[in-house]
């Protein structure tokens, strides 16, 4: 409700209460009210809820709270107001210097400092410049782009606009994903809208500068992310890396000098010249200004989209915002940073989460995937997991890439199926570090962190899988199986109904036992088992 | 591998949606979504049409349809089934709800049917990370399914 009230789970036959009581006589319908867990009162205001009390929401200002399919409600909310000003009142230098003194930083994951790549872009002399937006969010588990494109479009649109400026470019491409459909739809209302208001197009308003934006689909591929690959793309090749430098800044899209930005970065450029740098830079910690929106999901309780001043720790992020670990089972670990990343664990709960504190942690800030993971993850099965994604994602130009990673990924298929031996442990993380230092470009030179991370701090787990051929976790099918505990079946044939291949026998009213060979391990009789009379082994 | 006769029909669509793009060869991607859009799929027949008009090598066309996964050589089914393997999905167990489909359906990724009523795939992250695991059939979305369900999803579809 626009006076910050929070009704939680709500039918339809609520709507009449609420309409009824909050709406016509102001009162709240105090059952449906947001319930604190730990003080289990009803809170009456929003901004009380800790959900979204730690929270601070820059590039996600009017997700949500605006319609992204009308100009005017953006405008409303000082939309444009930012690139009015500084096509007024800033020169091109002036407007770079606010950028780098609010010290913002690239989102998309390597966190280089924005004001210097602008002016990188506008040092270089070329007869056509461009600004890109990289909209190619490929790290499986985060959405933040996608939302910002999909629920405030124009602040993207006014950031490119305000770049083209500074850099001295007039033509803005955004590299979008096939797989957002709803996002390129209002994208394209929205460019329509700001050409139809001059705010995009030439001569904006009556300046005599000109801008406009064409948009640029991606096809399924996670390398072009990469800003070299992404460039290739959208000229129409295979979207394979090259080697910097050239920089995209000095080289970039048909040979000319381009300016390549995220999403997330471009969503704060407009918040930064309406209200500061100053105050921009007074948010976040020493090396990371501002906020980082982050997806939280896995096995958390709240999941979803929130946004943080940078320093924010994991701990608050985890059980303050996201209410800790689903079904109160024990937190494991947080993996970061999508398939460049790495898992932290317990011991990391409270660093203040930067650029610097992550990567010396052993992750990475990332585009901002959080996966949460509980007590039944396996490490080595999800290190395996991205290694998987990286052997298919890997464009294949350069070897240690295309080679090093298929080989680390069958060292972990190996260990996960009980066949490993501890020298494998050592291969792996002596591949890992030679594929760092030799890969062409970001995907190959971080692919090899997931497995580093989980050596580092789950190696017992790994020498659990590689000597006693045994999987904590219960993940690894090779290492495990299902058994009913006679004396506590009951016979209420739950299971053996609900087994998808039937390997569960038994009369009714008496314990039932599985054909192991028949057992495909996929735990269904586990989770559908009243009793607690099965387990694995 | 067998070749497809293309009728005058599917040859005369692929022509206007070249032409649409002025036959420009720095618009192959855009091309190929617009065709894959009207076709299903993208064999090599296919291919060999929008080589002559843009007139770049068909090798070189290849090379960009074989390199994102978006693009596909081989016919979709009826109802595409498609299961999320990204990292949320993945921790909740999404792939022994791929190995459910695998099973129920007899095909392995990336097959089709017999009778040419389901393709399965996977995909990496549709941004549904709340409701994981999630699986696609066509593009309506299933959360938080369990493999027990599998079963039921499918014959949701058998006689449509």
């Amino acid at each position: 409700m626009p006076d910050n009230t929070f009704y939680t789970e709500v039918e339809p036959d609520d709507a009449k209460e609420i309409i009824e009581s909050h709406i016509i006589k102001g009162e709240k319908v105090e059952r449906l009210l947001y319930l604190d867990p730990d003080k289990m009162q009803h809170i009456d205001n929003s901004k009380d809820m800790s959900f979204y009390k730690k929270q601070l929401r820059i590039a996600l200002r009017n997700c949500g709270f605006i319609d992204p399919e009308n100009i005017e409600e953006y405008i409303a909310m000082d939309g444009y107001k930012a690139l009015a000003l500084c096509l007024t009142q800033y020169s091109e230098q002036e407007v770079i210097d606010i950028v780098s003194a609010s010290g913002l930083s690239g989102r998309g994951g390597a966190g280089f400092p924005t004001g210097k790549k602008w002016a990188a872009t506008a040092r270089a002399e070329a007869d056509r410049k461009y600004m890109v937006c990289n909209a190619d969010e490929g790290d499986p588990g985060a959405f933040m782009d996608r939302s910002i494109l999909e629920g405030d479009p124009h602040s993207v649109l006014e950031a490119m606009a305000i770049g083209g400026y500074a850099v001295g470019a007039n033509k803005g491409l955004i590299y979008i994903r096939a797989e957002y459909p709803l996002a390129v739809h209002r994208l394209q209302v929205a460019i329509a809208q700001a050409r139809e208001y001059g705010l995009l197009g030439d001569n904006i308003l009556g300046t005599g500068f000109s801008f406009d934006v064409e948009l640029r689909y991606g096809a399924g591929a996670f390398v072009c992310g990469e800003a070299t690959a992404l460039i290739h793309s959208m000229e129409g090749k295979r979207g394979e890396p090259t080697f910097k430098p050239p920089r995209t800044s000095e080289k970039g899209y048909m040979g000319k000098p381009t300016n390549v930005n995220n999403v997330e970065t471009y969503a704060n450029v407009p918040a930064i010249i309406l209200k500061g740098a100053d105050w921009f830079s007074s948010i976040g910690t020493a090396d990371s200004k501002g906020t980082k929106v982050f997806a939280i999901a896995g096995q958390i309780k709240n999941v979803g989209l929130i946004e943080v001043p940078m320093g924010t720790t994991l701990r608050e992020i985890i059980y303050e915002i996201g209410g800790g670990i689903k079904d109160d089972k024990r937190f494991k670990a947080v993996q970061t940073g999508g398939p460049s990343g790495g898992c932290l664990t317990e011991k990391h709960l409270d660093i203040p989460i930067d650029y610097k504190s992550l990567a010396d942690a052993g992750s990475m800030m990332g585009s901002g995937g959080m996966v949460v993971m509980d007590e039944s993850s396996c490490m080595v099965s999800v290190a395996k997991f991205y290694l998987d994604f990286t052997v298919e994602e890997s464009c294949g130009k350069c070897t240690p890439c295309r080679i090093g990673n298929k080989r680390l990924y069958e060292m972990l298929d190996k260990i996960t199926k009980g066949k490993g031996t501890t020298e494998d442990l050592e291969h792996l993380r002596n591949l890992s570090n030679v594929i760092k230092e030799t890969a062409l470009c970001g995907l190959g030179q971080s692919s090899p962190n997931p497995i580093l991370s989980t050596l580092d701090n789950f190696y017992d787990e790994y020498l659990e899988h590689v000597v006693d051929k045994k999987c904590r976790a219960g993940v690894c099918k090779d290492l495990i199986r299902y058994e009913i505990n006679p004396s506590a079946c009951i016979g209420c044939t739950n299971c053996a109904r609900n087994c998808p291949v039937e390997a569960i026998h038994g009369e009714r009213k008496a314990p039932h036992s599985i054909d192991q060979e028949m057992c495909i391990k996929c735990g269904t009789c586990l989770t559908k088992c009243k009793f607690n009379a099965i387990r694995i082994l | 591998m067998t070749r497809i006769s293309l009728n005058s029909k599917k040859i005369e669509t692929i022509k206007e949606i070249c032409a649409s793009f002025g036959n420009k060869p720095s618009e192959i991607i855009n091309i190929l979504h617009k065709v894959q859009g009207a076709l299903g799929f993208l064999p090599k027949e296919v291919q060999e049409v929008i080589s002559e008009e843009i007139r770049m090598p068909v090798a070189q066309i290849y090379g960009i349809v074989s390199f994102y996964s978006f693009f596909s050589m081989k016919p979709k089914g009826e109802h595409p089934i498609s299961v999320c393997l990204g990292t949320a999905c993945y921790v909740r167990d999404s792939e022994k709800v791929l190995d459910e489909f695998k099973r129920q359906l007899g095909v392995g990724i990336g097959e089709l049917t017999d009778d040419g009523k389901f393709s399965l795939d996977c995909l990496r992250c549709v941004g549904a990370c709340g409701l994981a695991p999630v699986a696609l059939v066509g593009e309506k979305v299933y959360g938080r399914i369990t493999p027990a369900q599998v079963k039921d999803i499918i014959a949701e579809y058998r006689d449509k």
